[in-house]
Formats: structure tokens, sequence, C-alpha cells
């Protein structure tokens, strides 16, 4: 693994297998009772977010915590170009700290980058969402989990270890111009051999995804019928893209829901080992109805949980695996 | 009166020759030239040209001295080659009265490096309203003939129409800055693949070119001249070589940035390659270098935009935008367009001095390297390459986008009327 995780291209497939494989290590400790393992203890995880997420943050400070890493939360939150100290200055009083992981959710694409690449900071950079582009370690607990359902108990050892998502078929569904989920998913699904397919109307499509490596559609109901997927991932549609500039992305929530939104008729299209996911914070109703949201198929809750075990695994590769530990105890995660 | 004697020179690429400057002028140009007392320099293997025109400069001053001053983005001019300079009017306050476009030429007159035109703002405070008092500018010590809001686009159809048919009762031009504003809102850099990739909103091709294809409409209308800023487009090109076969008062110019670089560079998130318009892609630098090569686009022009360091150390879409550009055009144009055999030296000579000295109605700048001109001339070294230094330039802006890159030609001599401004490669303060 390089030194920073910025991209999720970061990640040749026996990487990504890697990271995956050493996710189902962390989250077997993480069903013993004493969940704390020794690995990073004296290392400092800094948790950078200039814009909310209690979601990620939370799951990134568990995940350092229980590696026994000193956590800082250092939230610098000003969703506007003119408030707020600069990145760089942030950066810099971080590397006086002593941080060796810097975390960091940004509200600008390609911040991640900036930390890593300026100068400012000699740690390690974790991309934990940076505007529109990324969102790395999401789309490999996404991996992870898919794995977990379409790989069990494969040749190789529990949870598909060992296995990539070659011939697997993974739809995602709506807002992909915003997402920095789908960029990333679209990517290490790839790299592990699955086949994606992206489904939104064409206003929420960039111009250039055409050369992404995945199939593209407007049309959700032919997706799902004919494309028989193993698992459909839902993204989250903010409400407010209906009035942003330019007159909004699509004409009312209620045509959105019925054109791309999954609720029980579609449900009913999907083959029966179809599971069905979303990154969270939901808009019920909107692109998921409960029906989808609740249903057995649901992997929705399970991925929060396996979000904190790749997180565990991203910060253990990245800290622990560059071999300047070794005059401490550093006590391998199995 | 005072002789300069450049010896060994070959004017526009030509054969060596010899060129006498007295008193400000060129006074002989020929083999084997004399002149007891005068000042000697050996321009052996050296081309000579006329004295560079920027049609597009930002020297930021009044208000901005942070990022460049007047006597510093002289400097630069100098430095480049450049012997007149049109300083744009985004400045604080806006060049849009004639006090503040005397105070700017004053500035220049006082710096001495190279001759300051200041540009004139189409509309007060560029804000797109209401036109700016064009004829007080044009009637002031300044003699104001371009107009532009350059950053901002003059979008409201019925205001362009105005200042297009308003400033040719003093024979002035509207340059443009082709931007439709709703389409670009927020844009960060060039629609297309990369964007997709990167997560940065995009500034479509289009934007630009919609108001290229409406301008050239509205200049035909109302027979007015109209001159397009920084073309970056293939499709652009194509609109305006079809306005000019239908004989529409039209002139362009392309920046040097935009005849080398792509939107690649935006995989770096680094913001010194963030510019208004943006970088685009490899298909549009071929078009655009074919436009200039065919006359198309009529001139080179920097769109120097320095700025001050912590504008550019930061997230990319916390960046402002432009690129300092003064002290590399010459060497930029020689590896794209020369070196590549799209121009000839001549053919330089017409699209970086007299053809925006024709289009900025600049008397006195872009002559003919013949006797009787302004002796303004830059002697260059196309033999010779450097490395982009951003901290060895006389601009005080570090945003180059070329930095580090090793470039072909080099800036040796600029003289502004009959005096050297540079020497060996370096600024020089002589008296008249």
């Amino acid at each position: 693994m390089n030194r920073h995780l910025l991209s999720a291209a970061d990640l040749d497939r026996a990487e990504a297998v890697a990271v995956l494989d050493v996710s189902e290590e962390m989250a077997a400790t993480q069903r013993r009772e004493i969940k704390k393992l020794p690995t990073l203890r004296g290392r400092t995880v800094v948790n950078l977010f200039f814009e909310d997420s209690t979601r990620t943050r939370t799951s990134f400070e568990a995940a350092a915590k229980r590696l026994s890493a000193d956590v800082i939360n250092f939230s610098a939150k000003g969703s506007s170009v003119s408030k707020g100290e600069s990145l760089k200055d942030t950066a810099l009083t971080l590397e006086a700290m002593g941080a060796d992981a810097v975390v960091v959710r940004h509200w600008a694409s390609g911040a991640p980058h900036r930390l890593a690449h300026a100068g400012w900071t000699r740690g390690s950079v974790v991309n934990a969402g940076d505007g529109t582009h990324e969102h790395p370690t999401q789309a490999l607990l996404d991996a992870y989990t898919i794995r977990r359902h379409l790989r069990p108990a494969g040749g190789a050892g529990q949870g598909g270890t060992g296995q990539d998502l070659e011939g697997v078929r993974v739809t995602i569904v709506g807002d992909v111009l915003h997402s920095r989920v789908a960029r990333s998913n679209v990517l290490l699904l790839h790299t592990l051999g699955a086949e994606v397919t992206l489904v939104a109307p064409p206003t929420l499509l960039p111009v250039g995804v055409e050369a992404w490596p995945c199939r593209v559609t407007n049309d959700l109901d032919a997706a799902l019928a004919d494309g028989a997927p193993d698992a459909v991932m839902m993204l989250r549609v903010q409400r407010e893209r209906m009035e942003s500039a330019g007159g909004g992305y699509f004409p009312s929530a209620r045509e959105y829901t019925r054109r791309y939104g999954l609720g029980r008729s579609r449900l009913a299209l999907l083959p029966g080992h179809t599971i069905v996911m979303h990154p969270g914070p939901m808009n019920r109703g909107l692109e998921i109805s409960a029906d989808a949201a609740d249903s057995p198929r649901s992997t929705i809750v399970e991925q929060v949980g396996n979000g904190v075990a790749v997180r565990m695994a991203v910060l253990y590769l990245l800290l622990a695996g560059d071999g300047t530990t070794t005059t401490t105890s550093t006590g391998g995660p199995s | 009166m005072s002789s300069t004697l450049v010896t060994g020179a070959r004017v526009l690429g030509g054969e060596p020759t010899d060129l006498l400057l007295t008193d400000g002028r060129i006074a002989a140009v020929g083999p084997g030239l004399s002149a007891e007392g005068a000042e000697v320099v050996d321009a052996t293997g050296l081309v000579a040209l006329p004295g560079l025109v920027d049609l597009h400069t930002h020297l930021r001053e009044p208000g901005r001295e942070d990022a460049e001053t007047v006597e510093t983005g002289t400097q630069a001019a100098a430095r480049g080659g450049f012997t007149a300079v049109f300083a744009m009017a985004n400045t604080f306050p806006v060049a849009d009265t004639a006090g503040v476009v005397e105070q700017v030429k004053r500035l220049g007159d006082e710096a001495g490096w190279a001759e300051v035109r200041p540009v004139g703002a189409v509309t007060v405070g560029l804000a797109g309203r209401q036109l700016a008092e064009l004829g007080a500018m044009a009637d002031s010590a300044a003699g104001v003939r371009v107009f532009s809001d350059d950053g901002h686009c003059v979008s409201d159809a019925v205001l362009m129409r105005r200042a297009l048919e308003y400033v040719k009762a003093f024979d002035g031009v509207i340059a443009q800055h082709a931007q439709e504003p709703r389409l670009t809102e927020d844009a960060q850099m060039n629609e297309g693949t990369v964007s997709a990739v990167l997560g940065l909103r995009g500034w479509p091709s289009v934007a630009e070119e919609a108001v290229i294809a409406r301008d050239v409409l509205l200049a035909d209308h109302v027979g007015s001249r109209l001159h397009v800023c920084h073309v970056s487009t293939a499709g652009s090109v194509e609109i305006l070589r079809w306005a000019k076969a239908r004989g529409v008062q039209v002139t362009a110019e392309v920046t040097p940035h935009h005849l080398l670089l792509t939107d690649e560079l935006a995989r770096s998130y680094d913001p010194v390659y963030k510019v208004n318009p943006p970088l685009r892609t490899q298909a549009d630098v071929e078009a655009v270098r074919e436009g200039l090569a065919d006359g198309t686009i009529d001139i080179v022009a920097t769109d120097h935009a320095p700025h001050p360091l912590e504008d550019k150390d930061c997230e990319w879409a916390a960046a402002a935008m432009g690129m300092t550009g003064l002290e590399t055009a010459l060497s930029v144009v020689q590896h794209a367009m020369v070196d590549t055999g799209l121009l000839t030296w001549a053919q330089v000579a017409d699209r970086m001095s007299a053809a925006p000295a024709r289009i900025g109605r600049l008397a006195g700048q872009g002559e003919p390297l013949a006797p009787g001109s302004a002796a303004n001339l830059v002697l260059v070294d196309p033999a010779a390459r450097w490395t982009v230094d951003p901290a060895q330039m006389a601009t005080s802006g570090r945003n180059s986008p070329f930095r580090g890159m090793d470039l072909p030609g080099r800036v040796v001599a600029t003289v502004l009327r009959g005096r050297p401004t540079v020497l060996d490669s370096h600024l020089v303060r002589s008296t008249p």
C-alpha cells in the first residue's frame, strides 16, 4: 500500500484484496470480548474534518482507538472559502503536533491530495471524503460487504478471504454527478473485477462519464430486470438538487422517486440473492422506500459496522505496515 | 544625441545585419554599419523582432500591490521582450474613469520599463449593468482605445450591443471575456473526462463558444470592431474562422498557456494550473495553434495574472484563477509554434507585435524594423535553453505553470524607444 490513501485508484487488485482480507481479520477481533489491539500504541491519528460528518468521523475514531492509537479530533469547520484557517496552516499545526496519520474530510475536491503532496505534513493522509471527488474507505467497506455476502465461506476462508469480485454485477443508482461514493466505487469495484452499471437521470451524470470503466444507463427498471444485479447500491439524493442553479437537476422529488427510487415493485424485480446497499444517510421515501431499506436484503446497517473494520485495516496497513514500529510492541491483528 | 549600434542581428530570423538606433528611432538597417561613439550591442546569432506588445496584462495596480505593481509588472514585460503592455481594468478601484486610467498611464510612464496603455472597463465597476464613461477615458491623457470587463463577461446582449456601437465614435474596440455566466457558476476546470474523474465542477466549451457566436453576429449587425480575449476551444476557432470569412471585424487572441498546456495538469490539484478560461484538451491546443498559424487567431496575448502566494497555496476550489506569463511568452511561442514549424519569426513579429499594436491603435509600437520606425525591439537567442524558475523572475507573482520546464529561446536584450531596458538578459536602468 502507498503511504497515502487518496483515491480508490491508488489500490491495485492485490492491494485491494489485501485490505479486504485484513478487514476480515479486524472484524474477527471485534467479535471478541476485548476489542482493543495494541497495534498502533504511541501513534497519533488526527481526524481533520472541514465538513460535518458524525458517521464517518465516529467510524474512523472507533477504528483508531481500537488499534490503541491516540486520536485527536480537529474540527476545522468553515464551509466557505473565506472562513477559517487555511488548509496549509491547519496542516502545519497538525505536523507540529506530530500526526502520524491525518484522516481528512473536506468540502473541496482534491484537498487530501493537496495535503499529501504540498509538503505541509509528513504523515499519511487518508481521504475520508473530498467534495464531489472520492471516498475510498466507503468503497472499501462496500466491497467488503459485497464480498461477505456474495463470496461467503469461499474456498480460501471466511468472508471470501483472498478473493476478488470477478464477475459480480453491481448497479449504482442516483446522483452520480455529485457523488464521491460513486466515483470511488466505480474505480475500486472495477479493479476487483466487478461489472458496474450506473443508473441516473442524464442531468445527474457528469460529462465525461463515458470514459469510466462501467456501463451507464438512464433506465432503472431495465437495469434491474435485465441486468440481474448481485448488489444494488442506492445513492443519497439531496433535496436541494431540485432547486439549484439552472432550474434543478430533476423536476420534483415525486418524479425522481417514480423513475429512480427503489420501492416495493422494483424490489420484486431483483433476483433472490441480490443485496440492497446505501452509504447513508438515507432519504427514506426519496431514493429508497422503507420496504427496501428494512428488507432482509438490506445491508445498510451492516455496512456501518463493516466501516470500522475496514478503517482499522486501512490505518493498520498505512501505519503499522511501514516497518518503522519494529522497536515497539506492535502485535498483529490476529 | 544618443546612438546604439546593434551588430549581426538576424532581423525576423533573416540574414545577419546591423541596426543603428539614434534618438529613439531606427536610423539605418544594413550590413557593416558603423557609428562614432555609439554603444555597440553584439547581436551575433540573435533574432531581432520589433518590441513585443501585450494586449492583455494584469498589472494589478492600483489596489492589489501585494500581487504586482506597475513597476514589477513592466520589469517582467521588459524581461520578456515587451515594449508595450495593455493593463487590464480589473484593479481596485476599477479602471472605469478617466482618473484611474490616467493614474495607470502615469505609473507606467514613471516606471519607464515599457509603454503602459490602460484598458478601460466597459461597464461601471465591471458590474455589467451600465456603460462606464468610455468617451471620457478615450479623450483622457491615457487615450484609451481598448475596453474590456475582462474577468467578467459583458453577458447582457443589449449592453454588449451598445458598447460595440458606442466605441465606434473614437475607433475603440470591445475586448470580450467570453464566458456565459450561468453555464459556468462555480466552474473550476474544463468540463470533460478529467473533470468527471476529479470531481471538479466543469467549465464547458460551449460557455465560451456561445458568447463568441453571439458577439460576432452582433458586431456584424452594428458594423463594429470586436476583439475576443483568450480563445481556448476548437469550437471558438471554428466560429471565428466562419466570422472572418463573412467579413466580420473580429480579432482574437490566444494565451501562451492555451498553446501548450492541457487539463490533464489539473490531476495534480495544484492551483498553479487553475486559470480562466481553463486549460482545455490536446485537441483544443492543436486547434488554437492551427488558428494562430492561419491567422484566424490574430495575436498572442499573455493574460499575465500574478497572484500572491497565499492565493495559490490552498485547495483548488479556494484558489485564485490566473497565471503569470510575460517572462515566458516568447519562449512558449517559440516552443509551440516556431520550433514546430507552424510560424516563422516574421509571423511571430506579426502575432506578438504588429497585430496587437494595430488592434489597440497604439502608434509607435509594432512597427517594422526599418529606418524611420520607433526603436522598439527585442533580441532573442533562439538556440538558448533555460529552465523556468519563478523565483528568478521580475514579476511578483510566483504562479507560473511553466515552472521547472525546459524552454527554448532567451530574451537577451529589449530596447524601448532606443534605450535598452534589458541587456545580457538583465534589467538595465539606462538614462535617456
